[in-house]
């Protein structure tokens, strides 16, 4: 079984994005970036499948400027066996991902493709979905927990009731949540072995996708500040308040 | 103009997510129409057909729908968006499994969880964590949309009398199924739809704990109970508790965030609340940066008094 993994370079989740003065969008100059953490634990999910057996190569690949390349080594350096970086100049929109991934997926013929359920910068959760439209695949998003058998995979899903599982049919895609498993961090060992593994690079174009995007941003503004209240200085003073509010008789 | 609304919902009730989302539909303008896809959903049918604002319920109940499987809706609904401009579901697990599955095969740009909708045609929507709000226009001839339902009223579920009127579709698509289900069944309030939420985060420690402590006074405050992503984690409550970035997105009247450090990610989810009271330990933490209320104490022995004065 071979499993594809798209791995996305965002700010990293510590920091707080801040805003551009004139309103286009969040600052990322200096900002440190990181592999979004859904994709992590794709990747950690796909390493476990190699080395549990059930999978014999896992290709990350990512779309985005050049430096997207460092996200690719760290997917390397955590188990993966090779890279493709697909260089844009303009990070496209979920549709176009979704299109470059299909056209990757047909060149790779993956069994499985393990994407995050959302990027934390865009908070789009979309592209696995498109993915699997455009493929004509089976989709087990916001899985917790996936058991490929013999015929299909089983996939249990995070919704929000609480827990399902479903049967799909494969070749399929998952979308990962955040109980599926805990990434490792990759040893000093495996991110040296990782420089040397194989980094493929092609363009947009060169798969022929319009990555044009169909959204025009007016503006990025913060959203309304919320102020510190105050601080009450005994549990009394808080059974008063919310007494006052109505919400405790 | 004509929106379809994809409707939540579990075969016998219409979500209450649902309600919001026709309220954004409305905002569109032009006539707002409700997709039931399901099995044995009859009276999910009926309680759209009353929607205030709702012209027309198109009904699919067939057994390829009861499980709102992304491979046999996404069709369903394809088929059926000849006749609309606008497909709007709310942003619940269901609608966020479908809508790019439909909108990718339209080749239409989705627009994701979207808080508002501006009269130069253009929508409001949070990204980062909720910590940028990106106002986007789309170039598409048609519009893929999905709503946070905290960013809009709920329609009223009285006044409407729309047709319902039974549609089908290429029903069982093969590529998957359905195996079972973990869904608990709660005497409480739901929590994207409580006016009382007492939330509980890594310091409950264990499950027992939070039977011991957050229960009891969940129960005085008639609340439901949400969690921060450490104590789902850690298996001290199940996952759809959580509460943030990547979990639920509340807008009580009240938010009690008991042990939570108020991570960018926790208040992501959170921080609309109309009041927010925080207990910890720590008088530096994040959360009493959005607090209205904010008590420095042992939640072991906070809560407790707390839970017995009221
Ligand atoms: C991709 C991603 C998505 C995420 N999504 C979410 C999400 O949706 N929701 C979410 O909540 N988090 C999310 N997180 C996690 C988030 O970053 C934080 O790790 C998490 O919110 C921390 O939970 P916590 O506040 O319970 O734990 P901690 O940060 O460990 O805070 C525990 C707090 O309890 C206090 N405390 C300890 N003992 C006591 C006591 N006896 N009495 C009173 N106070 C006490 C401490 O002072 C501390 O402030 C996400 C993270 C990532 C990377
Ligand atoms: N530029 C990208 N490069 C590689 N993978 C991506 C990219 N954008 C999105 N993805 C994948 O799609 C998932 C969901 O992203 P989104 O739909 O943007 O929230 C991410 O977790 C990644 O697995």
């Amino acid at each position: 079984m071979k499993i594809l993994v798209p791995v996305k370079r965002v700010i990293d989740y510590n920091v707080k994005p801040r805003i551009k003065g004139d309103q286009t969008g969040v600052d990322l100059s200096n900002v440190k970036m990181s592999m979004n953490p859904f994709d992590e634990i794709a990747v950690e999910e796909a390493a476990r499948l190699k080395e549990a057996g059930k999978a014999d190569e896992v290709v990350v690949v990512s779309i985005g400027e050049q430096k997207a390349q460092e996200t690719l080594r760290t997917g390397l350096a955590m188990g993966a066996d090779r890279g493709i970086l697909i260089v844009t100049e303009q990070m496209p929109e979920p549709l176009a991902v979704a299109k470059i991934l299909a056209k990757v997926t047909e060149e790779e013929s993956p069994d499985l493709v393990i994407l995050g359920k959302q990027a934390i910068d865009d908070d789009s959760n979309q592209t696995g979905q498109m993915l699997a439209a455009l493929l004509g695949w089976s989709q087990g998003t916001f899985a917790s927990k996936v058991e490929p058998g013999e015929e299909g995979v089983n996939v249990t899903r995070e919704i929000d009731g609480g827990l399902e599982t479903l049967k799909l049919t494969t070749p399929a895609i998952i979308t990962t949540d955040l109980r599926l498993n805990e990434p490792r961090y990759a040893s000093l060992p495996n991110i040296m072995k990782a420089k040397k593994k194989p980094i493929d690079e092609k363009t947009a174009a060169d798969l022929g996708v319009d990555v044009a995007p169909r959204l025009e941003t007016l503006k990025v503004t913060e959203p309304p500040k919320r102020e510190a209240g105050e601080m009450v200085p005994d549990v009394d003073t808080l059974v008063a308040k919310l007494k006052e509010m109505g919400v405790a008789a | 103009m004509t929106t379809l609304v994809l409707a939540d919902h579990d075969n016998k009730e219409l979500g209450s997510a649902t309600l919001s989302a026709i309220t954004a539909a409305k905002k569109l303008g032009g006539d707002v129409h409700v997709l039931v896809a399901g099995e044995g959903s009859q009276a999910v049918a009926d309680a759209a057909a009353k929607v205030d604002g709702v012209a027309k319920v198109l009904h699919a109940d067939d057994a390829a729908y009861g499980h709102a499987l992304a491979e046999n809706v996404a069709p369903l609904i394809e088929g059926l968006m000849d006749g609309y401009d606008a497909l709007v579901a709310p942003a619940t697990t269901t609608g966020k499994n479908i809508l790019p599955r439909v909108a990718a095969k339209m080749d239409i740009q989705q627009i994701s969880e979207i808080i508002a909708v501006n009269d130069d045609g253009s929508f409001d929507r949070p990204t980062y964590a909720g910590n940028a709000i990106a106002t986007v226009k789309t170039s598409d001839a048609k519009k893929v949309i999905t709503v946070r339902a905290t960013g809009f009223d709920k329609a009223a579920t009285e006044g409407g009398s729309a047709s319902v009127e039974a549609v089908s579709g290429p029903g069982d698509s093969g590529k998957s199924s359905f195996v079972s289900a973990q869904v608990a069944e709660s005497e409480r309030p739901e929590l994207t739809s409580a006016s009382v939420i007492v939330s509980g985060g890594r310091a409950l420690q264990s499950g027992e704990n939070f039977e011991k402590y957050i229960e009891p006074l969940a129960d005085k405050l008639g609340a439901a109970i949400g969690a921060s992503r450490a104590a789902v984690d850690a298996g001290y409550v199940p996952n759809d508790y959580q509460v943030g970035q990547t979990g639920k997105i509340v807008a009580p009247e009240v938010y009690i965030a008991i042990g939570i450090s108020g991570a960018i990610q926790h208040l992501a989810g959170m921080k609309d609340s109309k009041t927010i009271i925080a207990i910890n330990k720590d008088e530096d933490a994040p959360i009493f940066q959005v607090a209205d209320y904010g008590l420095v104490a042992d939640l072991y022995e906070a809560v407790p008094e707390l839970t017995s004065k009221l």
